[in-house]
């Protein structure tokens, strides 16, 4: 047990590392960064985006979170990506760190690369992209579809005004033919009487009808990268159909790849071609939808699918996995999920097994298979 | 009414106080005078005496000057306001772009030297501040400014207004103002800032990031048209401000302001200008709040009815 005093002396070395941290951050902010640093090459041409052992950490009062700890996976053109976990898991803080979206400068990308295949042709490193680069990608190339329709809005602008400034910023149209997209795309996205929702303010709309408005404003600019983080949990049943349906028609209309981020398992069932399982802050688990639903391996994973309810066995009472997260503050050095785990082994103990191949398509974080691997 | 009852708990009256320094007057001649000031009747019954007449749209003859109450108070108003107005633009003007850059670069050492100075804005005591400007300023330090009246005595100005006239009243409330902005920055400075940092973490500003806005739209075009909502609430109030003027500041500068005459009257028991300045303050108030209410509609969309 560490003493009161040791424990002051900690914090205060602790905020002290920080305030450095930030130091620099504010330092580096407005500095330019010259484009031969962020150009990089893709390893698969046919990647839009490929996340390699990305680390994204935040400091804080009481320590260092390492939200995501060396996340990598990739998504192909015009595929559906879903990436699921519980909550705390570090799903939205990767999509966050795509977008350099961060709350900085206490959130930082602090080691990994996010290799993003540009329309112009030329890939981009965007963990190093300059904010100046970033602003080009956002929304002309990689949109975000937020959880909250509720809050993402702006109270004080019309949903016109909101989807027109997006029109404005990346494309050469003209005030009228602004207008006349801006209406189409809220039509686009099934609503009726676009001309006067275009003079409405988000307080005047529907939960519902505020995300179409978001999805409408996310593409606006035909983006390759769609990322809906957790775009129906705000929503209830019905609406969630009718906007996952929408989600999809327009993916296919426009040939964008989506990044959906979600804990709701029948919705990556519905949507996703590949699903990535994320805990605390790394993938457990990666592999096609039929891979993870039919074959699942990691406990972890199993458990999951065994938390769904069941529509036929309707009297059993719901199964959940047994413990708790570990504090991402202090994680321990072997499998984050051992001490929740059903099917522990002695090899479990060990270091923080990597990610191995199970089949071409299906990868997995666990010692178990390991073994097998080297029989 | 309370206001009324303390003025006239006071131990001594405005009779007391304006005779006692001569031998020749009698006890008698006293009680004369409080007959005819209304002062020889009880409390309530003074009270109730000055509201009828007050809902009848007579506030009275000050005592001090002799004049009407609504008159005194119709000349000196200009120049509190003038000086509050000036003050509080400059305080806004100040306070703003400070703010929203302090909230920009929160932890960064201009954020912290901000908020030093505001502390020390909002704890330096208006009257040692005062001091310390004409010290500096004044005939003994660098001698830059005049440091009390609104004139300079010595110069005789020709009735209307004139620039030379002009820039004598603007160099006489320099200091007066810096006071005022001193003193007063801090508050809103601050305020500005809290609803920045609001505004800057609330979701629609990210959304606004994510749709690639540089950051100055997204700073002015989305976080700020929020962050008058609140700033507009505390305008509204400060209407009242603006007239009292702080008595103190204008007391130590020696402007005639409807602060310093209040505060004048309040040694001399002047019931009915204390009374009707008050007045003067209550409706203020009001008319404070209903401006507040129909900006709101004007910053605020979903006040607005359909």
């Amino acid at each position: 047990m560490i003493s009161e005093k040791d424990r002051k002396e900690q914090l205060k070395a602790i905020k002290k590392e920080n305030a450095r941290r930030y130091r620099e951050y504010n330092r580096n902010k407005n500095k330019k960064v010259a484009e031969s640093t962020y150009l990089t090459e893709m390893k698969d041409d046919s990647n839009l985006l490929e996340i390699e052992d990305l680390h994204t950490c935040f400091y804080t009062d009481i320590g260092t979170v390492r939200a995501v700890d060396g996340v990598t996976f990739n998504i192909p053109k015009g595929k559906t990506v879903g990436v699921v976990g519980e909550s705390g898991c570090g799903k939205s803080v990767t999509s966050l760190s795509v977008m350099r979206l961060l709350q900085e400068p206490q959130g930082q990308i602090s080691f990994g690369s996010i290799r993003f295949n540009s329309k112009d042709g030329k890939p981009v490193d965007i963990a190093k992209a300059s904010i100046k680069a970033m602003e080009k990608i956002r929304s002309r190339e990689i949109s975000m579809i937020f959880q909250e329709p509720m809050t993402t809005l702006n109270p004080v602008l019309t949903i016109g005004k909101q989807i027109d400034e997006v029109l404005e910023l990346h494309t050469d149209l003209k005030k009228n033919e602004r207008y006349q997209k801006v209406c189409d795309l809220i039509s686009m996205v099934g609503i009726s009487n676009a001309d006067r929702i275009y003079k409405m303010y988000p307080h005047e709309l529907s939960g519902g009808m505020r995300q179409r408005i978001v999805i409408a404003m996310s593409l606006a600019c035909d983006p390759q990268l769609i990322i809906a983080d957790e775009p129906t949990t705000a929503l209830d049943v019905t609406i969630q159909a009718q906007i996952l349906e929408l989600m999809r028609d327009l993916k296919d209309k426009i040939s964008a790849s989506i990044m959906l981020i979600t804990h709701d398992l029948g919705v990556v069932a519905e949507m996703a071609d590949i699903v990535v399982v994320m805990y605390a802050g790394r993938i457990i688990e990666l592999g096609t939808t039929r891979d993870i639903f039919k074959d699942p391996r990691h406990p972890y994973t199993i458990g999951l699918m065994k938390s769904r309810p069941n529509m036929i066995g309707e009297d059993e009472k719901l199964y959940s996995i047994p413990g708790n997260v570990p504090n991402p503050i202090n994680l321990p050095n072997h499998c984050y999920f051992k001490n929740r785990c059903e099917s522990c082994i002695g090899k479990c103990n060990n270091p923080y097994p990597g990610l191995v191949s199970i089949s071409d398509t299906h990868k997995v974080a666990c010692w178990r298979f390991i073994e097998e691997e080297a029989k | 009414m309370m206001l009324y009852a303390l003025v006239r708990s006071m131990p001594a009256d405005y009779v007391s106080l304006s005779t006692s320094s001569s031998q020749k007057i009698t006890e008698e001649m006293r009680d004369n005078l409080r007959k005819i000031y209304g002062l020889d009747k009880g409390i309530i019954e003074g009270y109730f005496d000055w509201l009828w007449s007050a809902l009848h749209g007579d506030l009275g003859v000050s005592l001090t000057r002799n004049r009407p109450v609504a008159e005194v108070i119709a000349e000196y108003a200009p120049v509190t306001f003038t000086v509050a107005l000036i003050a509080l633009i400059l305080e806004l003007l100040i306070a703003i772009p400070l703010g929203i850059a302090a909230a920009r670069r929160q932890y960064s050492k201009f954020d912290y030297a901000i908020t030093a100075f505001v502390f020390i804005g909002i704890s330096m005591p208006i009257f040692f501040l005062a001091a310390l400007l004409k010290k500096c300023f004044g005939p003994y330090g660098f001698s830059l400014l005049p440091i009390s009246g609104m004139l300079t005595a010595r110069v005789n100005y020709p009735d209307g207004m004139t620039f030379a006239k002009l820039m004598d009243y603007a160099q006489h409330l320099v200091l007066p103002i810096t006071c005022f902005v001193v003193t007063g920055v801090g508050g809103y400075l601050r305020y500005v800032r809290t609803n920045m940092l609001d505004a800057l973490s609330a979701d629609y500003v990210r959304t606004a990031r994510a749709k690639g806005l540089p950051e100055s739209t997204v700073v002015y075009r989305h976080a700020f048209r929020n962050t008058l909502i609140p700033i507009v609430t505390i305008l509204g109030g400060s209407l009242p401000g603006l007239f009292s003027g702080a008595a103190v500041t204008e007391g130590i500068f020696a402007l005639e302001g409807l602060g310093n005459i209040a505060l004048k009257a309040s040694y001399m028991a002047d019931i009915p200008y204390l009374m009707g300045f008050n007045m003067f303050l209550v409706v203020l108030t009001v008319i404070g709040y209903l401006i507040t209410d129909i900006l709101y509609a004007v910053v605020d969309p979903r006040v607005r009815l359909g």
